[in-house]
């Protein structure tokens, strides 16, 4: 202990100390990026080359114009290595991909391949590079006992509200683009938004939010998607504008058409 | 049933006795209170019968049935922001911490019977309530009812009007939502945005920094009690002046100034507007059993972090955000963040969040004042109780539409978004067609208007001097064909032709004999607003008109083409 006073103020001490604290949080910080990754590796190898070699045949035929081949990406379309089959499951599951123009975004169509074509497309992608996996089944069971829906809402409103809205019914963004409505996605479908984050969104990782919380999400929005509106008629879930637009249309023909009506009764 | 005789001490008169049970009750009442000469007089008042006069019924029928809704909220509603967990009927907020304000709204929702029914007709009949009021005093304005000897009580009715968004936004706020939350957020940043004052103004009201646990407990107090007084008393005085100075009435045959033509208030009104009451009830009550308003359990509890999409204020506040909206915060290298260095440091003026105000005060001070500014234009001091058709005051329903068009694009900004995602736009391009219309569309609105009533002027002076089209075709024995015009009735005549034709009145010398600057600029004012007009058929021109029907047909004909004479 005494020689460690002594040396305390030796020149080459602070050196000492910089290169073990940068050799720490190095450290913690590969191991903690590794994680992630060794996370998003594992899955990807579930496929068999024969998937592989189907997808790039259909990659090649239907995807390379904009994202070239070996999808090392264009002008027109960037690079897909290393997006994962979780971004191609989600792109082309929901119809996004192929593109059906340039525009502010992708906007959701039906879906231009089957299921079969989209696991083989989702195969060769992730084969060019390390990605986000499709979600395993138990991250997308909404049922699951240890669901907790209040703070699968309480994470929506805090994390995604201030693009879909608060009851999931979407919202404008900047020129042109927006965030949709959220009705009649399927589980898959939102894990997979949330961990690649297409168009605008950002990527939610699982660092970010864990799968667990993710199933949160996603069980309450398919509970507010399922339970119906318990005040009647929801008017589009858009809040005070609908309601307004209704008394001022709906409301007050009622009401002017009872007044016509009261004012030619002779007395 | 011998009635009987009672000896009064001081008079000699023999009271009446009423002859069955209720007669009795009614004149036992009567005699202790006298409400009889009451009933008298207001039985017999006579009001006009036309359905445009009945929005401002409406309005007095919503208050009340706010009233009464309200009160069964008030049984259950507990406007404290201590905190509490969740653990009511509704699953997705099961286990969420949330104010008492806010448990309390979703107990009154989905655990207490008929709660959300009760809500609703609340929300809905609030909604109503302001629009009603919008509508009737836009049918005051356009008809000129506000003119002498009604401008104090155009005056209250703005300032029932002021104390209706008040009532709708403290009891927006109530439930502690996320969606109110980030309305008073807006409110705080409004406030902030004062200079000096500001911050200390927002500590005062929320006591503390934003949002504190105050602010429900004060903006109810506000909402159940003193807006609601002030209301009531400002009804009161509202009905009052009605009834001093009569029902106007629109022109007709037998209307004059002196007279008001309608039905008296026992038993024709009375029953009417009774009945209507309850008309108005009916609706609120079926629109609130089918459709929801302001689902505060799609929400969430508020919490200062999240801000979801689509957050907007309930109606009547929308155009006050709009400005808000369409209010830029930089115009290419100039900023409206304004850093004024000052000897102890640097203070900002943020101009992007104090300039939209005006608009506001703008809008609502010439509201106030419009009944004045028209009399010192127009030099109109006379009492009138026979009502303009809007198209008979051209530059008065041209400023009108200006008006009504600027708060409707103040209004629309205010679901800029929703423009942008339903119509398939870009938000950006949204506002900037907005920003256009907010500064263009006023002045456009105005002269279109002020065109279009003056084109209606002509057609009915047309109609007038040579009758309506009947749509026959007729062949003179010449081979010539022409349609047959149809002369109106006399009722139907004197609605056309019964209206004053308002000529400029020139700079008039002052008590001194010169003319003042002041009276020079009114006189400008006045010949702007009177010079364009379309003067009624005179006796003289009718007459005249006439003589051509019977005879000497081609004249008429040729006289069709006349466009109305349209003086300078």
């Amino acid at each position: 202990m005494k020689a460690l006073s002594q040396k305390r103020r030796h020149p080459i001490a602070g050196l000492a100390l910089l290169l073990l604290g940068l050799l720490i949080t190095g450290g913690l910080y590969s191991v903690a990026s590794t994680m992630n990754q060794a996370q998003a590796a594992t899955t990807g190898s579930t496929y068999s080359a024969e998937d592989i070699t189907e997808g790039e045949k259909l990659f090649n035929a239907n995807c390379a114009t904009c994202h070239g081949y070996e999808a090392v990406g264009t002008e027109d379309g960037p690079t897909l290595v290393g997006v994962g089959a979780a971004s191609v499951d989600f792109q082309v599951g929901t119809g996004r991909m192929p593109m059906q123009m340039q525009g502010p975004q992708a906007q959701a169509k039906p879906k231009q391949f089957n299921d079969e074509q989209t696991a083989q497309l989702a195969a060769y992608v992730s084969s060019l590079g390390a990605g986000p996996s499709i979600p395993d089944e138990q991250y997308l069971d909404t049922d699951h006992e240890d669901v907790d829906l209040g703070n699968g809402g309480t994470l929506f409103r805090v994390n995604c509200a201030m693009c879909h809205n608060a009851a999931a019914a979407g919202g404008a963004l900047t020129r042109g683009k927006f965030a949709p409505g959220l009705d009649g996605v399927s589980e898959k479908h939102i894990y997979e938004a949330m961990v690649t984050g297409p168009q605008n969104m950002p990527v939610f990782s699982d660092s970010n939010i864990k799968p667990e919380d993710k199933r949160d999400i996603i069980a309450f929005l398919k509970e507010i998607e399922t339970q119906g509106s318990p005040g009647g008629a929801k008017l589009g879930s858009l809040g005070p504008v609908s309601e307004g637009l209704f008394i001022w249309t709906a409301g007050l023909a009622l009401i002017v058409g009872f007044m016509v009506w009261l004012t030619t009764r002779s007395s | 049933m011998g009635a009987w005789l009672i000896p009064m001490s001081t008079s000699s008169t023999t009271e009446y006795q009423a002859s069955t049970p209720t007669g009795k009750i009614a004149n036992f009442v009567d005699t202790r209170v006298g409400a009889s000469p009451m009933v008298r007089e207001f039985g017999r008042k006579i009001f006009p019968d036309h359905w445009s006069f009945m929005f401002g019924e409406v309005a007095l029928y919503t208050f009340v049935i706010l009233l009464l809704s309200g009160t069964f909220l008030a049984f259950f509603f507990d406007p404290s922001m201590a905190h509490v967990t969740y653990l009511g009927s509704y699953k997705p907020l099961y286990g969420v911490p949330m104010s008492t304000a806010y448990a309390s709204t979703l107990d009154i929702s989905f655990d207490i019977r008929g709660g959300l029914f009760m809500r609703q007709v609340h929300h809905w009949s609030a909604l109503l309530f302001v629009a009603a009021m919008s509508v009737h005093m836009l049918r005051v304005f356009f008809t000129g009812a506000f003119r002498r000897p009604r401008e104090l009580n155009w005056v209250v009715g703005c300032v029932l009007l002021i104390m209706g968004l008040a009532a709708g936004f403290t009891g927006y706020s109530l439930p502690d939502d996320l969606l109110s939350g980030n309305g008073l957020r807006i409110i705080d940043g409004v406030i902030k945005a004062l200079p000096i004052v500001g911050s200390y103004i927002s500590f005062f009201l929320f006591g503390g920094e934003f949002p504190g646990d105050a602010i429900v407990g004060r903006l109810y107090i506000l909402h159940v009690f003193l807006v609601p007084g002030v209301i009531l008393l400002l009804i009161v005085a509202h009905l009052f002046m009605v009834v001093v100075h009569k029902h106007t009435q629109y022109p007709g045959p037998g209307r004059t100034e002196n007279n008001v033509v309608g039905y008296p208030v026992g038993p024709v009104y009375a029953a009417k507007a009774g009945g209507f009451f309850f008309i108005v009830f009916g609706i609120i009550a079926l629109i609130s059993g089918l459709f929801t308003v302001n689902p505060v359990w799609n929400y969430g509890p508020y919490d200062p972090s999240p801000v979801s999409a689509g957050t907007q204020p309930d109606w009547y506040i929308g155009w006050v955000d709009g400005a808000l909206r369409l209010m830029p915060g930089v115009l290419g290298d100039f900023s409206f963040k304004w850093d004024i260095p000052l000897p102890w440091g640097t203070n900002t003026l943020a101009m992007g969040v104090l300039l939209p105000m005006i608009p506001a005060a703008i809008l609502i001070g010439t509201m106030i004042a419009w009944p004045w500014l028209e009399r010192w234009v127009t030099k109109d001091n006379r009492e009138h109780h026979i009502l303009d058709r809007p198209r008979n005051a051209p530059t008065r329903t041209g400023i009108g539409v200006a008006g009504v068009i600027w708060y409707c694009t103040m209004w629309a900004a205010a679901s800029s978004d929703l423009i942008a995602t339903h119509f398939g736009v870009s938000l950006n391009d949204v506002t900037y067609w907005l920003r256009g219309i907010f500064i263009l569309g006023p002045f456009i609105g105005f002269i279109i208007t002020k065109r279009i009533c003056l084109s209606l002027q002509r057609k009915d002076r047309e109609i007038v001097l040579h009758g309506r089209e009947a749509g026959v075709i007729e062949m003179t024995p010449d081979g010539e064909f022409r349609e047959r015009h149809e002369r109106l009735d006399d009722y139907r005549l004197y609605q056309l032709v019964s209206f004053e034709a308002n000529r400029p009145v020139p700079a008039q010398p002052g008590p001194d004999g010169k003319i003042s600057g002041g009276e020079k600029r009114r006189a400008k004012l006045n010949r702007w607003f009177y010079e364009d007009r379309v003067e009624p058929v005179s006796r003289a021109e009718l007459a005249e008109a006439k003589t051509h029907d019977h005879h000497d047909v081609p004249d008429a004909l040729a006289a069709t083409g006349s466009r109305g004479t349209l003086e300078h």
